[in-house]
């Protein structure tokens, strides 16, 4: 149980947990199934963003990829327009929406390396590009996704939605890379010290290059997922990721300071800020008061989980 | 008895510390009085920084009580300790690189406030470093960070000694030569005598047992917590000291002889001056005065050959740091963690990094290097500063890489350790591996094949074999001519 409650990602849980139970108990446990797919497959969607922010956060301080919410928009209208509805044409649409990232990712860290230009700044400006780029190619058109894809994105196995069980196998998969291979190992040691990590022959470059194409393909894949969840992209799909990225990652317990990064506070976090709002709703409070309690709520979250020992590996 | 001894400037009774399981100090006693040079002597982790932080009010003992001038001070911390005129120079540098050098001033000496402060601050900071390093060429409006490394520790002395209204009294200096080289090391040790001529006091800290055995009037023996012998000067000679320290009296070994020319394996042509070489098998030692261009001769050996893109298998060089605060350790990570982050390739069958081969690793290196840990698991940071120093040798050696650069890697390493460091590195050169060393300390330059001698940036002299001595190596630093 002190092993457990030592971990930084508990947190997020036991905040989720107890949101999940208010709610519940207010309805009186009329819509617990609706409400929990509700949150799996909501949650999932911050999660692949997430996953994606957290590698470039554990770079260290300065680390940060703010061009998420312009590649999901992108990556989203690009694709659809290719598929045209056509469910023959899926996983040349998941091409083109990973090879939407590739290009994102690679210009990102282009800018950050040939020119020198901090990464907020950086991928900042090439948000502006990458949003100018999907206006150009959207045209206002709304095009449906393939019946298929639709179908699969909105429907569930075995009780949980596909969406969240796709994003259960990537956060496996990024667990794995984090924790039991070099490259989590050699990020890990940037971010706590870059020339350190350049000293002990770390491949600084490459390894920073591939963390910012890492970002940019998950927000890619996300995008394509989300305008077929939902029936088309639309322009503003993606403005709520971008905050919605960088708090999931900081209330799931990693280190802003980066070198220090955990995956499953990243799923506690994404069930917890899409849960509060839900519980706010049920209890039929007006925007503002709503607001301002998911503010004071995340708050609270914060300061109980840096509350803990300091959890050193 | 003899004449009875003015009141103790400070007075430690019978201090112990643990940390968890640890036992930093185990009733220790200390008394310094006035007129008095004492060097404290010890291995790592033997507890001299621990008895300095009781010191220096930075650490309450949780046994144990403070005087000072007869009088029991409690509750006792930082700011009774400096008012009590006790300065620390720490090992580890405490300037604010971002600041000015009269800015720092400012921040040591609170009492400087008020209009007209920095040009106060600049007579005081000025005074200081002219009385300790006659010719320094600081500019004392500059930035911290842009200074060198011996600049800085310059910088951090006169900032002891200086004089703001509440003369030091007693005055700390934790390995204070470190980063100095032997011109500067001897105009700090002679200012140090003449502080206490005039009535201070210092406690002298040093691996360097001839500093010691030349400056103190007291040598104190430490190890694990307590004090083991004390006596004054002339009651220990250099090998007695290293006996009393308790560890095996390895004597300076002869040079080795240089092997037969071969093919060099590291080449680096210089903009000015003789162009380096380095061939397989070989010690070669950079020496000169601290800051004439060896680091930057590391670091462009270092970026030339090592990746910046793509991890290789065989890296060419491998490096070990000597500022381990800055570019050495990782300081969230684990000791294993940290000493195998530069063969994570090695250690890795499919991509991924195979946790019984790391830890096999680490158990080899840590009785091959005698790292002072119950758990390599142990964060990094537990570990006093020589040992973390060791980890980052062992993260070297631990690499397939045939060539080796060592950037000044002993400060703050003790005897023991070194001698057994110098005896590995032999081996390793007699197997085939090529160093690369700078070093401050002469002892270290003989023990190398061939010394490069800088000057300004450029290499002015190439000595071999017996040639190599800190005759011809100091000439060559100052006049720029061959041997």
């Amino acid at each position: 149980m002190k092993t457990l409650l030592s971990r930084p990602w508990i947190w997020s849980f036991i905040a989720a947990l107890s949101v999940w139970l208010a709610t519940i108990a207010f309805t009186g446990g009329a819509s617990t199934v609706g409400l929990s797919q509700a949150a799996l497959t909501f949650a999932a969607f911050s999660v692949l963003v997430g996953i994606g922010q957290m590698f470039v956060i554990t770079l260290g301080p300065g680390n940060i990829d703010l061009s998420v919410p312009a590649t999901m928009t992108l990556a989203g209208t690009v694709s659809l327009k290719y598929m045209d509805g056509q469910s023959g044409l899926i996983l040349h649409g998941l091409a083109i929406a990973v090879g939407v990232g590739v290009c994102v990712g690679m210009l990102n860290y282009a800018l950050i390396k040939a020119l020198r230009i901090p990464p907020i700044i950086a991928t900042l400006s090439m948000s502006f590009i990458v949003q100018s780029a999907a206006i150009w190619t959207n045209r206002g058109l709304r095009i449906k996704p393939p019946q298929a894809l639709a179908d699969f994105t909105t429907q569930t196995s075995f009780g949980i939605p596909n969406i969240a069980l796709l994003a259960l196998l990537i956060s496996v998969a990024a667990w794995v890379l984090l924790h039991r291979t070099p490259y989590g190992r050699w990020i890990a040691a940037i971010g706590q010290s870059l020339p350190a990590a350049r000293m002990a022959g770390i491949a600084v470059d490459g390894n920073r290059f591939v963390t910012y194409l890492l970002c940019a393909i998950l927000a890619a894949v996300c995008g394509y997922l989300l305008a077929c969840f939902s029936g088309g992209a639309a322009l503003n799909m993606g403005s709520e990721y971008l905050l919605m990225s960088i708090a999931v990652v900081v209330i799931g317990g990693t280190a802003v300071a980066g070198g220090n990064s955990n995956v499953p506070g990243i799923w506690g976090a994404s069930l917890f800020m899409f849960l509060v709002v839900s519980m706010l709703n049920t209890y039929g409070l007006g925007a503002g008061v709503r607001l301002m309690m998911t503010g004071a709520i995340i708050i609270t979250v914060i300061l109980l989980a840096s509350g803990r020992t300091a959890n050193l590996r | 008895m003899t004449l009875p001894m003015p009141p103790a400037v400070l007075e430690v009774v019978n201090a112990a510390v643990r940390f968890g399981e640890v036992r930093a100090l185990d009733g220790v006693s200390l008394s310094i009085h006035p007129g008095e040079c004492i060097g404290l002597v010890g291995h790592n982790g033997a507890g001299k920084s621990t008895i300095v932080s009781v010191i220096n009010g930075g650490l309450s003992p949780q046994q144990g009580e403070v005087f000072s001038d007869g009088t029991r001070l409690a509750p006792y911390g930082i700011g009774v300790a400096r008012s009590r005129g006790v300065r620390c120079v720490f090992q580890e540098l405490s300037l604010c690189p971002n600041l000015s050098i009269i800015e720092n001033t400012r921040i040591m000496h609170r009492n400087l406030g008020g209009f007209g402060w920095r040009k106060r601050a600049a007579a005081i900071i000025l005074a200081s470093i002219d009385a300790i390093f006659p010719d320094h060429g600081i500019d004392v409006g500059g930035p911290v960070g842009t200074l060198s490394i011996a600049q800085r520790q310059m910088v951090e002395i006169a900032m002891a000694f200086s004089d703001a209204g509440q003369p030091p009294r007693l005055v700390i200096l934790d390995e204070p030569t470190s980063s100095l080289d032997a011109g500067l090391a001897a105009q700090l040790l002679a200012h140090v005598r003449r502080f206490v001529a005039n009535g201070g006091a210092v406690i002298l800290i040093s691996h360097m047992l001839t500093e010691i055995l030349e400056t103190a009037s007291r040598i104190v023996v430490m190890k694990d917590g307590k004090i083991v012998a004390e006596r004054g000067a002339g009651g220990f000679d250099h090998a007695s000291l290293v006996e009393a320290m308790g560890s095996a009296a390895t004597h300076q070994t002869a040079a080795r002889r240089a092997p037969a020319a071969n093919q060099p394996v590291l080449e680096l042509t210089l903009p000015k001056g003789q162009p380096f070489r380095a061939c397989k098998g070989e010690v070669v030692g950079l020496a000169g005065l601290g800051g004439h261009g060896q680091t930057r001769l590391l670091l462009a050996l270092f970026d030339r050959h090592s990746p910046q893109w793509w991890p290789i298998r065989n890296p060419a060089v491998t490096f070990v740091a000597g500022d381990r605060r800055e570019n050495g350790i990782f300081d969230l990570w684990s000791i294993l963690k940290n000493m195998t982050a530069a063969s994570l390739g090695d250690l890795s069958r499919r991509g991924f990094v195979q946790d019984k081969a790391e830890i096999d690793r680490g158990d080899e290196w840590k009785v091959r290097i005698d790292i002072r840990t119950p758990d390599m698991n142990n964060p990094i940071l537990s570990l006093s500063g020589g040992n973390q120093q060791k980890v980052l040798f062992a993260r070297a050696l631990s690499t397939r890489a045939p060539v080796v650069l060592m950037d000044d890697p002993m400060r703050g390493v003790d005897v023991g350790t070194k001698h057994e460091v110098y005896g590995m590195i032999r081996a390793e050169a007699e197997a085939g591996r090529t160093f690369v060393w700078y070093s401050t300390e002469m002892e270290e330059m003989q023990l190398c094949d061939r010394v490069y001698v800088f000057r300004e940036g450029a290499i002015v002299a190439e000595l071999t074999g017996d040639a190599i001595s800190e005759h011809n190596i100091l000439r060559a630093s100052f006049e720029g001519e061959a041997a």
